[in-house]
Parts: C-alpha cells; structure tokens; sequence
C-alpha cells in the first residue's frame, strides 16, 4: 500500500514539474507540433531533428536572454484531430510562447484559429499559400510558396524566349494547387497556354496526355507533381522522341527522382531550394555558409542527407530566437511584434524579409534554376 | 492525327496488359474456388517490389531476381490459401471475398513496413531505343509486356484444356462435390489455384515494373482495375479477362487523349457500367452464368 502511494506521489510531482518550471520561468518554451510518423512521416522526421539540434545549439550558446530555451515537440501521426489536440495542449498545458508546424498544410489550416485566437505566435513548416493569405497577425510560415517557383520558372521561360507553354498537373492538392498559380501567372506573364492536361497521382502512364500536348507543340512543358508521376512524365517524353524542355516542379528537388526518371532525368530543370546544390553557390551567396554548416552538422549527427525539410525546422527555431533577442522579451505578444520586423535574416528556406503584409518573408529569389545533368543536380547560369 | 491514334492505342494496350494479367489471377481463383480474390492486386505488386528488392539485397541479376520473387510470391499465394482461406473453408462464399480483404490489407501493411513507402525502379530487360510504328513510340519493354501475357495466356488455356489438373481445377469450380467423389482432391486444387495465380501476378508485377515503376500500394487500384477486366471480359473466361484488360486500357488511353484526361479512369469505368446494363453476362461470359 505505502508503495503505491509512493508510486502516485512521485508521478504526481512528475506532472507537476513543467507546470512549476513555467511559473518560476527560467526557461524560455516553445511547442511544436510535427508529422514525426504518419503518412508525411518524412516531412516531420527530419523537421523534427532539426529543431531539437538547433535547439540544443542555441542553449550551447548560452540560451535566450539568459534562460535556457526548451521545445516540447508533439507527433500529430499526420493526423488533423491529433493536431488540433497537440496545439490545445501546448497551449494550455505547456503554456509555451510560440508554436512551430504543423508539417503538412491541412494541418496547420486546422490549427491555425486557435492558436491564434489564444494569442500565440504560429511559424508553419507547410507551404499553401492560405496560411498567410489573407495575413492573419499571428500566424507566420518560412517554406517557399508556389507562386514564387512559378515565377521562377517563367523568369527563366522568358529569357530563353519560350512563347506558348502547356500545363500537365497531378490531380491531388499539390497539382491542382500549383494548377490555379500556373494558369494565372502563365497568361499574366505574357505566355500562352496552349495545353492544360492532368493526370492521376496513381498512373503509371502519361504517353496520353504527352500525345496530346505534341499536337498542340508548345515551346516547353511546366509538369507539377511529386514522385512518382513525374519521373513517368519524363521517361515518357523520351519515349515518345519530345525534344520540348520540360520544367518540373520543386516537389521532385530530390535524388529519388533522377533515381526513378534514369537517363530520362537528363536536362530536366526545375525550380529549387538551394540547400540542395550548396556546395556549388557562388561565394558571394549569403546563404551558402549557413546551408553547408546546416548539411554538416545534420548529416554527422543524423548519419541522413539533408532535406528542404528539416531546413524549415532550422528557419523556425532560428528565427524565433531572433525575434526573442531582438524584443528583448519572451513574451508571445513582443514574439509575435517582433517577428514581422524581421529583415534580411539569412536561413535555409531563403533571406527572410518579414512585414506586416507578408508573413512569409520570402521571394522568388529562394528558389535557383537548376538542371539534372550526369544525374546529379546543376545549377543552371542562363 | 493519325501518329496520335496509333500512340493512344500503344498506351491502352500496354496499360491494358497490366489489368489484363490481374485479371487472369482473379480467373483462375474463381474459377476453382468461386470466390474472388481481392488480394490479387497484392501478388502483383509482390511480384515487382521482390524483385526490385532480391535485385538490390542479394546483388543478382535481372533474371534471377524475377525468378526468385515470382517463386516466393507463388508461396504466399499458398500460404495464404493454407493459413486464411482452408480453416473457414466451409463459410459462404462472402465471408471468403472478406478473408481476402483483410489479407490484401495485411500484405500491403507488410511491404509498407518492410520496404517502406517509395516508390523503386526496376531497369527494361533489353536495353534498346523506342521503336517507331505508324508513327507511334513503342517501348520494348511494352512488347516484353504483351508477348509474355500472350504466352500466360496460351499456356493457361492449354493448362485448362488440355491437362487433366486443369481440367480437375475447371472440375472443382462446377460442383465441388460431384467431383471430389470422382476422386479430385478439392483442397489440393484450391491451393494450386491460389499459387498459380499469385505466379501470375507475380509474372506481371514484374514484367511492367520497368514500365509502371512499383511501390507498396499499387496493388490497389491495379486489384480494382483488373476486377473490372474481369467483369468486362466475362467473369470466369481467361481470355475474356485478357481482352477485358486490354479494353479498359484502351478506353483509358483514348478518353484521356481525345475527351479529358481529368476523367480518365471514370471513362473505363462508365464504359463497364453501360456495357452491363446491356449485357449482365460481360462480352465473353456465359448468359445465365451462376453468380456469387
């Protein structure tokens, strides 16, 4: 008997620890909530490890106004219930000053009112553009939006003085998102459409749609999905003897798509973070100490290539600490001020310049051209 | 115009040959056994991902590894016949078609677990260039495709015609009773039925890999596909399965490349339905066919 009510005490004053850490507040706590498993177990994963390890690397530095920063970072299992749950607790358990994630966009659209209701400063690590479009004050996201790739794209259609470009979108959120910004930014930029196709996030064939599109013969293809289908697009395109550039999406910024596409890889170009091809940024690229630190240091600690990815986790807890450091005060109002005056801080998602009409801080400028050649990435100069 | 067509019509077929092989699985298991077999899609994709797996792992070669996994998805076939189908033998035929729902779920979850969710390559068989036809690229992978399901086809056929173990399985499917008393073992040709059919999948898992690229969950949607080759060509007749396939593939490639390829898979899809209010029986079946 006395056992098990020493077994209750103890668990007891187990709970009750972060509660009486909180109220003498000698450590500076943030939340996050992350897909750690799950279907996009492979977004939050490495996002999840970063955070911890710049976590870590900003208390070896001495913490945050002398306190000691502390993350408590809960897995939603890429689950929208499991989100909304893991933010409520933050927020009235942890009482944390800030929140970073969730992973996916569903995610955070769900989460995003009550945090904000609360009056808790939101970093997302998920890219659709509703999350700071309309600007809501308290809710802030570091990846690249489409839109910025997709001018990329035609700032570089443009120069090689491509006129009439066609469309083949993947059916799922991720295509049919990038869908609605290419069909209003190709006409706007001064293009022509001539082809709109879609395919299926399942199939295995797209000779179809490719056919139909060398009918209409436009100057180059604009493809807008993630692995697999585009690794058929372009197996496809050389099949069929297209010799019509093709432009990808940065949803296939990875080594699994040249493995999957092969030789049909060969000169594909797309619109890429530049975590991806740091080693080869000129000198003068503000970012590139920061990017080969970053693959250093995870890639030693975690024995796994880096990801765009983990690179938000990187942004978020970095540039959370800065608006701490700047404000002089951990509280998530001063945060939350604090965040959007942010300017030129260099990450790894791209140089954030924060206002109070853009609460993404980012431009096209994030993303670099580049090509597969030698079945390698490659910056592309013109 | 006409290169088009010629192009659609490549695509449909070598898509086709995909559902067409599937739908030679469900056959042959319903024909036996007269259940049908929701896991077939999974012996499909057994089929490719071992193979791309053994090809890795074990460092050998193209031929020896499709050898390896078509022999081990064979296996499981059996396997799952002994483990899952036999003990509930005497159920009605629904509760088996659920046994095989929970089964495709449990293989899925497996490969997912043990291969995790990427999707991999496998290299063609022959390295050689598109070659032109009217105008239309084919691939020679594609020819690999439709020779080897013509030559499963022939050898089932025969199999069933002229074997006397076919003609005991085809025995099995008319009256199981009628001919265990003529001394066929019934459980015997259930689980070679299972095993021959997941060697199917298993040989067309394998030969489209090259083509499709594979991942843990392709079995579903091709399970679905396959189903409606079946359906469509008349349940019960290979050759009504193969054609069926086929079919579905062309009717994919045509929708997509002359009505809009936002409603390709709803295309084939309405095609079947029209096809059964017209003819219940499918375009090769027997009319008043008993059905489960």
């Amino acid at each position: 008997m006395n056992r098990v009510l020493t077994t209750l005490l103890v668990a007891l004053a187990a709970l009750c620890l972060p509660g009486l850490a909180a109220a003498q507040s000698d450590t500076v706590k943030v939340g996050a909530v992350l897909s750690v498993t799950g279907p996009a177990s492979f977004l939050g994963e490495p996002e999840k490890n970063t955070v911890q390890m710049m976590v870590d690397q900003v208390n070896a530095a001495g913490g945050l106004l002398g306190k000691k920063l502390e993350v408590v970072i809960l897995d939603d299992e890429t689950d929208v219930n499991k989100a909304v749950l893991g933010a409520q607790r933050l927020i009235r358990m942890d009482k944390v000053v800030a929140v970073m994630g969730p992973t996916t966009s569903g995610n955070t659209l769900a989460i995003m009112q009550n945090v904000a209701a609360a009056e808790v400063p939101l970093v997302s690590f998920s890219a659709a553009e509703k999350i700071v479009n309309p600007v809501n004050p308290w809710i802030f996201k570091n990846p690249q939006s489409d839109r910025h790739a997709v001018a990329r794209i035609l700032e570089h259609a443009k120069g090689r003085g491509y006129k009439k470009i066609a469309i083949l979108t993947v059916s799922d959120g991720y295509g049919q998102a990038g869908r609605e910004v290419l069909k209003e930014l190709v006409p706007a930029g001064g293009f022509e459409l001539i082809a709109d196709e879609v395919y299926g996030p399942k199939d295995t064939d797209m000779t179809a749609q490719l056919t139909k599109i060398k009918a209409a013969a436009p100057d180059a293809i604009v493809c807008w999905g993630t692995n697999p289908g585009p690794a058929v697009v372009a197996k496809n395109r050389v099949q069929l003897g297209m010799a019509t550039p093709l432009y990808m999406s940065h949803g296939v910024a990875s080594k699994k798509f040249i493995e999957l596409a092969g030789e049909a890889a060969e000169g594909v170009m797309l619109p890429a973070g530049k975590l991806i091809v740091a080693s080869q940024l000129p000198d003068s690229d503000p970012q590139k100490k920061v990017l080969l630190d970053y693959t250093k240091q995870y890639t030693e600690k975690f024995n796994q290539p880096v990801s765009t990815f983990g690179g938000h986790g990187w942004d978020g807890v970095m540039l959370l600490a800065k608006a701490v450091q700047m404000g002089n005060s951990a509280e998530p109002k001063d945060i939350r001020d604090n965040l959007e005056k942010i300017k030129d801080f260099v990450g790894i998602g791209g140089v954030f310049s924060f206002s109070p009409t853009d609460h993404n801080g980012l431009d096209a400028t994030a993303f670099v051209m580049i090509e597969v050649a030698g079945a390698d990435w490659k910056i592309m100069t013109k | 115009m006409f290169a088009a067509a010629a192009q659609y019509l490549v695509s449909g077929l070598t898509v086709g040959a995909t559902y067409g092989l599937t739908g030679l699985g469900f056959t042959m298991i319903f024909n036996t056994t007269g259940i049908i077999n929701f896991a077939q899609g999974e012996f499909v994709m057994l089929g490719g991902m071992m193979s791309v797996f053994f090809r890795t792992w074990l460092g050998i070669d193209l031929f020896s590894a499709i050898l390896l996994a078509v022999a081990v998805t064979a296996l499981v076939g059996a396997a799952m016949e002994r483990l899952t189908i036999r003990p509930i033998q005497g159920s009605s035929p629904i509760n088996l078609v659920i046994a095989t729902i929970g089964v495709s779920i449990l293989i899925r979850g497996a490969a997912m677990l043990l291969w995790g969710k990427d999707t991999f390559s496998l290299p063609p068989f022959g390295k050689a260039a598109p070659i032109a036809i009217f105008g239309a690229a084919v691939q020679p992978q594609s020819l690999w495709a439709l020779a080897i399901t013509l030559a499963l086809l022939t050898a089932l056929k025969l199999f069933f015609t002229a074997s006397i173990h076919g003609k005991a399985m085809l025995a099995c499917a008319c009256n199981r009773k009628a001919a265990s008393l003529m001394g066929i073992s019934v459980a015997r040709m259930s689980l070679f039925s299972f095993a021959l059919s997941a060697f199917t999948g298993a040989v067309g898992g394998a030969i489209l890999a090259p083509i499709t690229m594979t991942s843990y969950d392709v079995g579903m949607m091709l399970g679905l596909k396959g189903f409606a080759a079946c359906i469509l060509g008349g349940l019960g007749n290979p050759f009504g399965a193969a054609v069926g396939g086929l079919l579905i593939g062309i009717m994919e490639s045509f929708g997509a490349g002359y009505v809009s390829s936002a409603y390709k898979d709803a295309f084939a899809f309405v095609v079947l339905l029209l096809l059964l209010f017209v003819r219940p029986s499918g375009l090769f079946g027997k009319a008043g066919v008993e059905r489960v």
